[in-house]
């Protein structure tokens, strides 16, 4: 599965991350609708820092379209609260 | 997968397949996808541009509201020195304006190296993969059937497409940024053009409009603070009345340690006020 942090970078993951990743994924979501910038910060990063650690860099010249696209480290709680809707990051 | 995901996806894949319909001939495609990528990548060379020039811009306005601040701090400690304490006071008070502005500038200017970091990264990352579409293209042309190319074009030029895509998004987000920094700068603009930061013994006797402006604008206690501070420290010393009162008397003699190019700066800009 290979995953795309925008503004950062492709990252190679297993297959098998992406329950995770999308548990993580579900968690930023559920912050982000109830309203509140307590824990957004906190929640993405532990959602980017997964696809990070547990993904291997994709070299610049490969050619590999996504299969999942994470919003930018610096996304802000307002833009994230435009992006985000209530589905999860990956389909079932 | 319709959260951001699945928004950038679509738009992506939109972008490619209008790429691809645009030409019949599978040869013609790849040349043509190549031709729109370089062109891209220019723009992207020119988003970067604009992030440094608005950097510069608030750059140079740093660097002219510390020195602003210097001369305000020197020539309220002239002013004390000199037993005028109104002087001191407007001085001080423009002081806490320039430095309220300067806090704000150095925010900026560090998320805009920040944002420059980020686009050059993605610019490289861009470029990388152009040229690998640039190979696989001639590699595509020389080995395949045209139903076989098709394919293989469409998953080649998708790789690029969402960089390229991902870079727009960057630059949106940078370009969106530096508007809001725009209107910062010029507010800073402003407020040197209303002569905010000009010399205070150019003051006439009379309170001007400014000053009434920047009393509002700077908070009192601040300013009170360090006028105590100040008049804490010459109380100190024993120099004070070796330096001569500016204003009606005439300021022709910085004391010791000020800035010699301040002398300058103080005749040049009158009438401002």
């Amino acid at each position: 599965m290979i995953v795309r942090i925008s503004g950062e970078g492709q990252y190679r993951l297993d297959d098998a991350d992406a329950q995770k990743l999308n548990e993580l994924e579900n968690g930023v979501v559920a912050v982000v609708e109830g309203g509140s910038e307590d824990g957004f910060k906190d929640a993405l990063a532990r959602l980017l820092d997964y696809a990070r650690t547990h993904g291997t860099p994709l070299a610049d010249d490969e050619l590999e379209a996504s299969d999942v696209i994470l919003p930018p480290a610096d996304i802000s709680f307002e833009e994230a609260g435009r992006e985000f809707t209530g589905e999860g990051l990956i389909p079932d | 997968m319709a959260g951001l995901t699945g928004r950038m996806s679509t738009v992506v894949k939109a972008k490619v397949s209008k790429l691809l319909d645009k030409a019949e001939d599978p040869g013609e495609t790849l040349d043509y996808s190549y031709q729109k990528q370089v062109e891209q990548l220019q723009n992207v060379k020119k988003g970067i541009a604009d992030v440094v020039t608005a950097k510069k811009r608030l750059q140079m306005q740093e660097s002219s509201l510390q020195q602003s601040v210097v001369k305000l701090d020197t020539q309220a400690r002239q002013a004390l020195a000199a037993g005028n304490e109104q002087l001191a006071k407007a001085a001080l008070e423009r002081k806490n304006v320039a430095q309220t502005e300067l806090q704000g500038l150095d925010t900026q200017v560090a998320e805009l190296e920040d944002q420059q970091q980020k686009l050059t990264d993605s610019e490289q990352k861009l470029r990388a993969k152009i040229e690998a579409f640039r190979t696989k293209k001639e590699v595509i042309k020389a080995q395949y059937s045209a139903a076989e190319a098709q394919v293989r074009i469409s998953e080649a030029a998708t790789g690029v497409g969402e960089q390229m895509a991902d870079v727009g998004l960057a630059m949106q987000r940078a370009v969106d940024k530096t508007e809001n920094m725009r209107a910062r700068a010029d507010a800073v603009q402003e407020l040197e053009a209303a002569g905010t930061f000009d010399d205070v013994t150019q003051l006439g006797g009379g309170e001007d409009d400014i000053d009434r402006q920047l009393k509002q604008l700077s908070s009192a206690p601040a300013v009170e603070d360090e006028l105590a501070k100040m008049k804490a420290e010459l109380g100190g010393g024993a120099a004070a009345p070796q330096i001569s009162a500016p204003g009606p008397a005439g300021a022709d003699a910085p004391p010791a340690g000020a800035d010699p190019s301040e002398a300058g700066q103080a005749g040049e800009s009158g009438g401002q006020a």
